[in-house]
């Protein structure tokens, strides 16, 4: 199956001819958005979130000359959003990698001091390989807790699966364990929500987009009806389905990377001076009692 | 179609075996052997250029700590450990350029470290 073929323009065709969802491009700052196809009648209660995504703190380099400014710019935007989200999830990349122990921490310290100022709590975080690949998660768990868990709200189970403290990618059989442990539980029919670093599924292997075991994932969640992933990694938008499975990528809060094989190489896009916010941006998650999800996709700055 | 077979065996062996990736045979007769280092964040050589339908060997040692080698087209993937020689066979039965990278991330620059494989009638 060739997984790169389908782009997001070909996953709103799919919305808009077979499985439902409207598609939508309104409101302050949002660019774009598009629906997806949750059970009509699983959520008791409409409720809001808002994804961010590979802020890479620490990170200095042309791509982004203003990275030190992008995350606080950031959490004034999410500040000033006209509906405010009932809570706010990091999927991963928090901080940008060091081999120094000491500087993994300071820039874990300045992450964390820098999104308090967000006004809404509370923040969920998960790690990216950047946060916890050298170390096995050892600083990101001293400041942001633990790499894999799951939560409720309002009537949806969220899981966040860790494919990242494994430096080759691997969830791994022990965390698959508990992942069918705390899944079980669960009615069939029960809205799932995922939340990962990298793609679960084979998005782009070449780049090593995906997650070494993340078919054992899909197993496992390929036994429920309403399940959607969200997850960061590769720096754009992409929305994909495996089965009944939608899988949503986010931009980034650093700097854009190219569509997957557009290129020989996975460089980031260069920096454009003249609207040096293009690409980067975070996302509002729309759960709507009784309708599908809503994704409204937000740009930072003046871009 | 028996080289296909032979190449399909080899990576069979590759994923379910992974110390095959790094087994102590002498190289055989015939094979076209192939040293590569591989160090933060690039190997040596990076454009590696074999012949199709030839037996490949690539002998990697790591010069500082413990990298991936992944050709997904080829599905061939390994994992050079310090210290040790990791080898990799396989027959290349098409012509053309195969992309490798490092998929064990080893820091600032992991997204750097790639290569080719070519492969040449």
């Amino acid at each position: 199956m060739d997984f790169n073929s389908h782009n997001r323009r070909e996953f709103l065709q799919l919305l808009g001819t077979g499985v439902g969802g409207v598609v939508f491009a309104s409101g302050l700052g949002q660019l774009s958005g598009c629906a997806t196809t949750r059970s009509k009648t699983q959520t008791a209660e409409d409720f809001y979130f808002v994804q961010l995504s590979d802020t890479h703190w620490g990170f200095k380099g042309p791509p982004n000359p203003e990275a030190d400014m992008t995350l606080k710019n950031t959490v004034e935007r999410v500040n000033a959003l006209e509906r405010q989200p009932d809570f706010i999830v990091f999927t991963g990349d928090l901080t940008h990698t060091t081999d120094d122990a000491d500087v993994r921490r300071k820039r874990m310290a300045e992450f964390k001091q820098i999104v308090d100022g967000l006004k809404v709590k509370p923040v969920r975080f998960m790690a990216g390989e950047h946060d916890a690949s050298l170390d096995a998660g050892k600083a990101y768990q001293e400041f942001f807790g633990e790499l894999h868990y799951s939560f409720d709200h309002k009537g949806v189970h969220f899981v966040v699966i860790d494919n990242v403290s494994d430096p080759s990618a691997s969830i791994g059989e022990a965390q698959l364990g508990w992942l069918r442990s705390d899944l079980q539980k669960l009615d069939a029919q029960q809205p799932i929500v995922v939340l990962t670093h990298r793609p679960l599924f084979g998005l782009y292997p070449q780049w090593d987009w995906t997650t070494k075991d993340g078919d054992a994932a899909i197993a496992v969640l390929q036994n429920y009806q309403n399940v959607t992933v969200f997850y960061g990694h590769i720096h754009q938008e992409h929305h994909f389905k495996t089965g009944q499975i939608e899988h949503h990528s986010a931009k980034s809060l650093i700097f854009p990377l190219p569509a997957p094989g557009s290129q020989p190489k996975r460089a980031p896009v260069p920096w454009d001076p003249a609207n040096p916010n293009k690409g980067l941006g975070f996302r509002g998650i729309d759960a709507q009692a009784g309708r599908a999800y809503q994704l409204s996709e937000f740009s930072i700055g003046k871009a | 179609m028996a080289v296909s077979w032979v190449r399909c065996l080899v990576v069979v062996l590759l994923i379910s075996f992974p110390a095959l990736a790094a087994n102590q045979a002498p190289s055989a007769a015939g094979e076209q052997v192939i040293k590569v280092t591989a160090k933060r964040f690039e190997y040596s050589p990076s454009v590696i250029t074999v012949k199709v339908n030839t037996p490949v060997v690539l002998e990697f040692t790591s010069l500082d700590r413990t990298h991936g080698f992944a050709v997904p087209d080829l599905k061939l993937e390994a994992e050079i450990k310090s210290g040790e020689t990791t080898r990799v066979r396989f027959v290349p039965d098409k012509v053309g350029k195969f992309a490798f990278h490092c998929n064990i991330f080893c820091g600032s620059g992991h997204e750097d470290m790639s290569g080719e494989i070519v492969v040449t009638n």
